[in-house]
């Protein structure tokens, strides 16, 4: 505790403002009644983000309705849809109406529904929102952030496109939107129904309901705590699913120029509340719970998304007496642990090298003893006969002296014989000789 | 099963021309700052206010005024006889307000014993320390794995700072005070009681501080650094010419002219606490509460804790890194 001083906080912290603290009248005008306009104005000035998220089948109408809604042509050319797999292609674009600047995303899912096996279409969605979810996580953690300029792509708003068969839902949608009701916000809208009938449309929604109610999906609802939009929301959630049909094209009715479907049989009026839902929609997505959405992404699936990838990493919450930072505190635990880890693997392998060399060393160790021993063993062995071949010559040197000796010996003997009978002997060799 | 394609938002600037002819060309879209007005309506605003300064210049009275209720600590408490306390004490008065439907919880903090000793060596440490420890409270709950949808802030978004009218120059209390303040929250200087001091010895007074501050490398709110644009900088370029605003407070109402106005009564005159021409006070209540509320706000979240959680989370890493035996270059610049 501080040293010497006495820290005496009155009130503690409350969760919501007017709880815990007393209330005081105030004598006059004090002037924070502007403080609704400071943040407005901030937020103008930093300009807003909306991300939408357009899941469903090719054909449905996706992005016509996103130029409808927006009022603008958004992309060039209509997507190709020769890749395998479900590809999420996002774009951003820049709106501004009057002194409000909006930096839209609309990510649309192409080639959702095409395949043969559409057991794993929800995965690549399911992994595109994560990874939003993931960047803002890790920006959040970052020692250095900038939360203030981040650029968020969290997806707000998932638009549903429902195929108007007029009859129930289909499994991939069921399970696709089971899967994503945790992750987002869920819009269900009947794409297309200008192809259903008014009786028709109602059963259909009726059984969508109905369906979605018992597979226990939680589809987005508009909130009803603000006494403002209670009742409109509350109407309005009534009405979900929206059936729509969008349409950049204008057709002249009477003397204005409308947003409309020509057929030969008469106009879709896209603005008519009679013909479809499309104001609904609109009024809801844009004009009156934009920033209830941004918030619900905000503070319950990004929330949960966090819990669960922190729980995942294995970080628990502190306890009280704990050291503070559980947080950082484990995740350095757990990097030690692991360089700890890596650091004995490394010395096993060193110590298994240095086993091996030695092992090796002493092979070679013993192979070169016995090379010596050979060696030595040959010399002896050449010691031997080169010895042998020694006495070999001695005896035999030994024996030509003998001989030598003899032969002079003998020599002697005859020339003393010749000298003595020489005379004879030469004459009879003479005589011999004639 | 193949890879899903996740691409980057590719980014093209497309600028839909603001609403034409007829209704139907009006997409809504700045419907969301009404609707961003409501949720601020409904979720109410906090603010947290800190005094500091000897005591008998006026901060209780002051903030009395600047809120126009009883709000400063001496309201709340029932003490009978104000003691000048040995050390420094921290004491914080919550306060529930509301006005044309704006709700907010004010937080007064008051320093009772500050610079009152003989010897104020170090006494801006309890408060630094108390400033630090609301940094600490709201990081760790933004750490938390389950944490509240709104984190409760009781971080100090301003600290104002009573100069005793002396008339010279700033007193090395006074530097070393702003000094090691300003550089973890706003500071806003005031001159109290300024009633003692004529035009010109007002002037002369806030030229002096000025440069003193100036000297120092002291940056007080509104701080140049932190100027977003062409726009705010000149706002803010004529505020800085005027501070320290030299206030009186006041809440007492007196006649003048006909009206009931919150006023010093001497013998010699009137002193109307709202009246530019006598006080500056209107233009501290302006600065802090009409126009400049969100803003300090923002910096102290944005700027001040932050750099307190930077400074946080790398000394951790150190003492991790200390406590494992591994070297601490491994460690600070290593982020998650």
């Amino acid at each position: 505790m501080l040293a010497g001083n006495r820290k005496c906080i009155t009130a503690r912290a409350p969760e919501k403002v007017g709880e815990g603290a007393r209330a005081v009248p105030l004598a006059g005008h004090v002037g924070f009644d502007s403080m609704p306009d400071q943040l407005v104005n901030k937020s103008v000035n930093h300009g807003f983000c909306f991300n939408i998220l357009c899941v469903g089948e090719t054909g449905l109408g996706k992005s016509t309705l996103m130029d409808t809604l927006f009022n603008t042509k958004f992309e060039g050319e209509p997507t190709q849809h020769n890749q395998p797999g479900v590809q999420l292609k996002s774009n951003t674009y820049e709106l501004q109406e009057s002194n409000v600047r909006l930096k839209l995303t609309v990510v649309n899912t192409v080639g959702f529904g095409d395949q043969i096996n559409k057991e794993d279409s929800y995965k690549s969605i399911v992994e595109f929102i994560d990874t939003q979810f993931e960047a803002y996580l890790q920006e959040e953690l970052k020692i250095k952030r900038t939360l203030h300029s981040y650029h968020d792509t969290r997806i707000h708003a998932c638009l549903y496109f429902i195929a108007p068969t007029g009859h129930s839902l289909k499994s991939l949608d069921l399970v696709t939107m089971k899967k994503l009701d945790s992750k987002v916000n869920i819009i269900p809208i009947i794409a297309k129904s200008d192809a259903i009938s008014k009786s028709e449309l109602t059963k259909f929604k009726i059984k969508i309901t109905s369906e979605l109610v018992s597979n226990g999906v939680q589809i987005y609802q508009f909130p009803t705590d603000d006494e403002t939009v209670a009742e409109i929301n509350s109407t309005m959630n009534g009405h979900l699913p929206f059936a729509v049909v969008g349409s950049t094209e204008e057709v002249k009715i009477g003397n204005k120029m409308v947003k409309a479907r020509q057929y030969p049989w008469g106009t879709v009026q896209v603005e008519n509340e009679n013909h479809c839902d499309f104001v609904k929609l609109r009024e809801m997505l844009i004009r009156v719970n934009m920033e209830d959405l941004r918030e619900q992404t905000h503070t319950r699936h990004y929330e949960l998304y966090r819990r669960c990838k922190l729980e995942e990493m294995g970080f628990k919450d502190t306890d009280p007496d704990c050291k503070p930072f559980s947080l950082q505190e484990t995740y350095e635990a757990k990097r030690n642990e692991f360089m700890g880890d890596l650091q004995k693997k490394e010395e096993e392998m060193r110590q298994m090298f240095v086993q091996r060399v030695k092992e090796k060393e002493a092979e070679l160790k013993e192979a070169e003893k016995e090379l010596h021993e050979k060696f030595d063993r040959l010399k002896k062995l050449h010691q031997d006969e080169k010895k042998k071949l020694e006495d070999k010559k001695k005896s035999l040197d030994d024996e030509l002296n003998g001989f030598k000796q003899k032969k002079t010996a003998a020599e002697l003997l005859q020339s003393q014989a010749q000298q003595a009978g020489g005379s004879t002997t030469l004459k009879r060799d003479k005589e011999r000789k004639k | 099963m193949p890879t899903p394609a996740v691409p980057a938002a590719c980014q093209v600037e497309k600028t839909v021309p603001g609403p034409g002819m007829g209704d139907f060309s009006y997409v809504g879209i700045d419907a969301i700052l009404e609707q961003m007005r409501r949720k601020a309506m409904k979720q109410g605003f906090e603010l947290n206010i800190m005094v500091v300064g000897q005591s008998g210049l006026g901060k209780s009275t002051l903030m009395n005024t600047l809120f126009k209720s009883k709000v400063s600590r001496k309201s709340v408490q029932a003490t009978s006889q104000e003691k000048i306390p040995k050390t420094i004490h921290i004491k914080s008065v919550s306060h529930d307000i509301e006005e044309k439907g704006v709700r907010m919880k004010l937080t007064v903090i008051d320093t009772p014993g500050f610079g009152d000793q003989i010897n104020n060596e170090n006494c801006w440490q309890p408060i630094m320390k108390f400033i630090n420890a609301q940094y600490e409270q709201y990081l760790q709950e933004e750490i938390n794995i389950n944490r509240k949808k709104r984190i409760p802030d009781s971080r100090v978004h301003c600290c104002i700072y009573f100069i005793p009218p002396t008339g010279h120059c700033l007193r090395p209390l006074d530097v070393e005070f702003m000094r090691r303040l300003s550089k973890v929250v706003n500071i806003v200087p005031v001159i109290a009681k300024a009633d003692t001091l004529t035009l010109e010895e007002r002037d002369f007074f806030k030229q002096k501080i000025r440069e003193e501050l100036r000297a120092n490398g002291i940056d007080v709110y509104p701080q140049k650094e932190f100027d977003e644009d062409a726009e705010d900088r000149m706002i803010n370029d004529k505020i800085r010419e005027m501070i320290p605003f030299a206030v009186v407070g006041s809440d007492q109402e007196y006649q003048v002219n006909g009206r009931r106005l919150l006023g010093r009564k001497t013998k010699w005159g009137t002193i109307e606490v709202e009246n530019i021409a006598h006080c500056e006070f209107a233009y501290l209540r302006d600065l802090l509460i009409r126009t400049h509320m969100e803003n300090i706000k923002d910096i102290t979240s944005s700027i001040h804790y932050e750099v307190y959680r930077v400074r946080r989370l790398n000394e951790n890493n150190t003492a991790v890194a200390h406590a494992n035996g591994l070297p601490q270059h491994h460690m600070t610049s290593h982020e998650m």
